[in-house]
């Protein structure tokens, strides 16, 4: 079973995402901001993760900073969400570590046929 | 697949409404002091979220404003614009704008487009003017999206990952994947940089790779597959066939600089299923769960009650007893977690007073500042909701009426800044809020000769400061002389008490003259269940709120005053207090006729104390309040009734209800007796 | 006539075509018909939680699964001559329509009699006889052998007066 890690501080947003992967097959854990997301990371190994920039606590590219550390997810896909203008947020992403982005607003389609890119 | 996206907009809107109240929070707070970061930060990811989720949602107009407010916040976030006042204010303004449009999509109603496009504007014009960043006004769309139809090129691709490339979760067999998704590719490996087996790191890639692929695509298109990697490879795309290279070094982070007007907006939602105000609650986890355990623990008493039933013999009966007492216990702790998921904190009623006051010193020239405690005491819902308009009108009241101008402040030696102070906490059984102000006072001489003018009193007639306060809460009674925009909305004081007796609540007043006023508002904690002490007259059992008791005698002949025929009165300490016999005021058959005999319950209600007269007390227990106008209608004097353990149903007393039936009752006798001495 | 009986033809009466069906009951010897889809269910006559300051009639409220259900007389309604409580006096509990909601209610009667099945051809406008019921809150008079049963328009008959839902408790000082 391909298990994905869901990180958004929108519920709304958590929900959509979460719907639309287990629509397509997957099993979805969700987290509402870095904090939690990395909590849950290191107690199980998620296939894929795909998280929000701007989160309270800790955010998207300090998270996928600290995935990255850790040996279990050196290699795995680490996607954010992030929105057409924050442009430097990407590089800030990618340097952090990032796989790759994803640009809101997307709908579930698109959402579901990046995921299968990079699964 | 097609997802039907609205079944995500309920969790939008009330997660949007949350974001846009923090952020006239963290506004307000920001008012006058130096912004932080982390406040900053907050008012930016609200707008961010609502931005995000509004597009995907497909609220456009909602996404392009919040843009706006986005680009502006940016630029706060990044220092390169200051939070001054006004723009706080123009903020303000715009998440009034997005909350009004966010009620009409969830409502399906129209809203101030003019409003929303002149606060847009001035947001622009701020954009504008100060910076030379251009951001799109609308949200990209997918350049996939922009898609022409062309004949098939052939593309030379030149790709050479960094080696650490592999680092970031990037692999190309998964591009080369998506590229053979556009059209014919041929792969040539290039591994010319690949060490010796030996030296082989594992985390590196040493490969690079000349790709040929025959599409019809766009080289965007191409270039947009290795979009993710741009920053690890050098990358080249050149044209085959027209032999016109398009060398292009992919090593920046430049995206397809088209503005894409051919985009394709998704198409914004036709008039979806109306998402219902439902009237959720958000129910933290935890609750959830401890309401589970206690179901369980429920379970397993009534299966060891069923089981003691089956074969039951008398020297079981301590079982049985356990197992009720058992049965007792979760019972309670179950009606006691149930109730506490419809209880919310104060702050959702407190929390709109900031911006309400801020506003009001605007509008008013005046200088105040609002203080808040007790926020987190929490209340039931349906009571938090009503009680909001009261607030506010009461807020309203003392900011206009009740503080003076800075000026007037400074002559009375008093400090240029008023305050007014919102407070909440529980005693007792009931939630008390009270708001305070070190205004002006109440004037009774303002107030008697007003209530003369409008004829409520005579005018020789003279009242105790209590009885003078409670004038304002008269229908009919309003002490401006000038209707303003702020406090004289055709609404006075008399429908704020008649909402909070509405919901079983009772509202007082206390001012001293230029120190200011204070009004309390007590409500009971919940609408749904309430302590009660049971009575008897007669054969029928009543029950008074116990609420509103403020104790129980038994009656002294020597302190009995006959006033009238039908009018007692018994001498409480200092007080004289009226006694009002039930059975004669319901017209019921009581044990005790005989005022002597009888017991007194002392109660309160609107401020006065009366006496009601009854055969007996029994018990005191909680009782669920069940309203006799679902089948009936109102009956005065009564505010509902409730089930006995028996199965009987049982009236419960209104005081205030009562008060006045007695005082009619009085009348009629008064009425009665004139017209025999006429005669 | 067992309470299972009036429900199995109320479950029936879709395929009915020989019109609409009346639960019977008696009041002063006269014989009364309430259309049977308004009828919830039939109760012995049991003791009730008087309403401070109501008409006789109205004998107060009782508690039915939780609900709190206001309790009418129609003998006392209607001054019929008595009024007495024993074993046959039964309560039977309604559904009145009110401003789009329906109200639960319960009319005490003698007895209840029977269910009968009418056509709308049997029911005759109700002439201005001698009954102890006014004429607006009658629908009509059937004839079934030999028999006339009065058909009663319980909507209007409960919501007169003193039941109106209108609250006229309003007070004007």
């Amino acid at each position: 079973m391909t298990t994905i890690l869901a990180v958004d501080d929108s519920a709304s947003m958590r929900q959509m995402v979460s719907f639309a992967l287990k629509s397509a097959g997957y099993e979805v854990v969700e987290a509402a901001d870095g904090v939690e997301a990395l909590d849950k990371a290191k107690s199980q190994q998620f296939n894929l993760v795909i998280t929000d920039v701007n989160m309270p606590n800790m955010d998207g590219i300090e998270l996928i900073r600290k995935l990255r550390e850790l040996d279990i997810y050196k290699y795995t896909p680490l996607l954010m969400l992030t929105t057409e203008s924050a442009m430097e947020k990407k590089s800030e992403g990618k340097q952090a570590g990032a796989t790759g982005w994803i640009v809101k607003p997307f709908d579930p389609e698109q959402l579901v046929a990046t995921i299968k890119k990079v699964l | 697949m097609a997802i039907d996206m609205t079944q995500f907009l309920q969790t939008f809107y009330e997660e949007s409404f949350e974001g846009l109240e923090i952020m006239e929070a963290e506004l307000l707070n920001l008012d006058g002091g130096d912004a932080s970061e982390d406040t900053i930060n907050t008012i930016f990811r609200a707008a961010h979220s609502i931005k995000g989720g509004a597009g995907t949602f497909g609220l456009q107009e909602i996404a392009a404003f919040t843009h706006v407010m986005e680009t502006l916040l940016d630029e706060v976030r990044d220092g390169k614009r200051d939070l001054c006042t006004d723009l706080i204010n123009l903020l303000l303004r715009s998440a009034d704008c997005v909350k009004a449009m966010m009620a009409a999509s969830r409502d399906e109603e129209e809203y101030d487009v003019d409003e929303v496009e002149s606060v847009q504007k001035s947001l622009r014009a701020l954009i504008d003017n100060k910076t030379d960043t251009t951001a799109p006004t609308t949200p990209d769309a997918d350049p996939a999206k922009g898609k022409v139809e062309s004949s098939e090129v052939s593309y030379k691709i030149s790709f050479i990952p960094l080696p650490n490339l592999l680092q970031t979760g990037n692999d190309p067999a998964r591009l080369f994947n998506e590229l053979d998704e556009l059209g014919k590719l041929t792969i040539d490996v290039d591994h010319d940089a690949m060490p010796e087996l030996v030296d082989l790191p594992v985390d590196e890639c040493t490969l690079s790779w000349t790709l040929t692929l025959v599409t019809t695509e766009q080289p965007e298109v191409i270039r947009a597959v290795f979009d993710w990697v741009s920053d690890e490879c050098e990358l080249t795309i050149s044209c085959d066939e027209n032999e016109q290279p398009e060398p292009e070094q992919e090593n920046a982070t430049v995206e397809s600089k088209e503005p894409s007007t051919t985009k394709v907006e998704p198409k914004p939602k036709e008039k979806s299923d109306k998402v219902k105000e439902q009237g959720s609650i958000r129910v933290g986890i935890d609750k959830v769960d401890s309401l589970i355990n206690l179901v369980g623990e429920l379970v397993i008493t009534q299966s060891m009650l069923g089981q003691l039933g089956k074969d039951f013999a008398v020297e079981r009966l301590e079982k049985l007893k356990d197992g009720l007492s058992q049965l007792e216990r979760n019972t309670r702790e179950l009606q006691e977690n149930v109730m506490s998921i419809r209880m919310l904190p104060i702050s959702f009623a407190f929390n709109r007073f900031p911006r309400l006051v801020h506003d009001l010193n605007q509008q008013l020239g005046k200088k105040i500042e609002l203080k808040m405690t007790g926020e987190h005491t929490e209340l039931d819902k349906t009571v938090l909701e009503k009680i909001v308009d009261p607030l506010v009108h009461l807020v309203r009241n003392s900011v206009d009426h009740g503080i003076e101008t800075p000026a007037v402040r400074l002559k009375q030696g008093k400090p240029e800044i008023g305050t007014v102070e919102l407070k909440a906490y529980h005693k007792g059984g009931s939630i008390i809020i009270e708001i305070r102000d070190d205004g002006a006072g109440l004037d009774t001489d303002r107030i008697h000769a007003k209530a003369v003018e409008r004829g409520l009193i005579g005018s020789d007639e003279v009242l105790s400061e209590e009885q003078v306060y409670d004038l304002i809460f008269r229908p009919g009674f309003s002490t401006t002389e000038v209707v303003s925009d702020v406090s004289g909305r055709g609404v006075g004081m008399d429908v704020v008490k008649r909402n909070i007796r509405a919901l079983s609540g009772v509202v007082d007043v206390k001012s001293v003259k230029n120190k200011g006023t204070i009004f309390t508002i007590r409500l009971p904690l919940t609408l749904a269940i309430m302590d009660g002490q049971l009575i008897q007259i007669g054969g029928h059992t009543y029950i008074i709120p116990l609420i509103s008791i403020i104790e129980s005698l038994q009656i002294k002949k020597e302190l009995v005053n006959t006033i009238t025929a039908r009018a007692s009165v018994y001498k409480l300490r200092e007080d004289y207090i009226e006694i009002v016999p039930l059975y004669k005021i319901f017209g019921i058959e009581a044990m005790q006729t005989e005022i002597i005999n009888g017991l007194l319950v002392v109660v309160e209600g609107d401020g006065k104390k009366v006496g009601l007269l009854v055969d007996d007390l029994l018990d005191q227990q909680q009782v669920v309040i069940k309203s006799l106008e679902t089948n009936y209608k109102k009956v005065e004097g009564i505010s509902g009734a409730t089930i006995l353990g028996d199965g009987t149903v049982a009236m419960i007393l209104d005081i205030q209800g009562l008060i006045e039936l007695a005082h009619r009752y009085e009348k009629i006798d008064d009425i009665k007796n004139n017209v025999s001495e006429v005669a | 006539m067992s309470i299972a009986q009036v429900v199995d033809k109320e479950t029936s009466i879709d395929n009915n075509e020989d019109g609409n069906q009346f639960l019977s009951f008696f009041m002063a010897d006269e014989e009364y018909g309430i259309d049977i889809l308004r009828v919830q269910e039939i109760r012995g006559w049991d003791s009730v939680t008087k309403i401070p300051n109501t008409p006789d009639y109205i004998k107060g409220v009782i508690n039915i699964r939780g609900t709190i259900v206001p309790i009418i007389d129609l003998r006392l309604k209607f001054k019929t001559d008595s009024a007495i409580y024993d074993k046959t006096t039964v309560v039977i509990v309604v559904g009145v329509k009110t401003d789009g909601k329906t109200r639960t209610m319960g009319m005490v009667v003698d007895a209840v009699s029977d269910v009968y099945s009418i056509t709308q051809e049997q029911i005759k406008e109700a002439p201005n006889f001698g009954s102890v019921v006014k004429t607006e809150f009658v629908q009509g008079l059937a004839t079934i052998d030999e028999k006339m049963l009065i058909l009663l328009e319980i909507d209007m008959l409960l919501n007169s007066d003193d039941l109106s839902v209108i609250n006229t408790a309003e007070k004007t000082d």
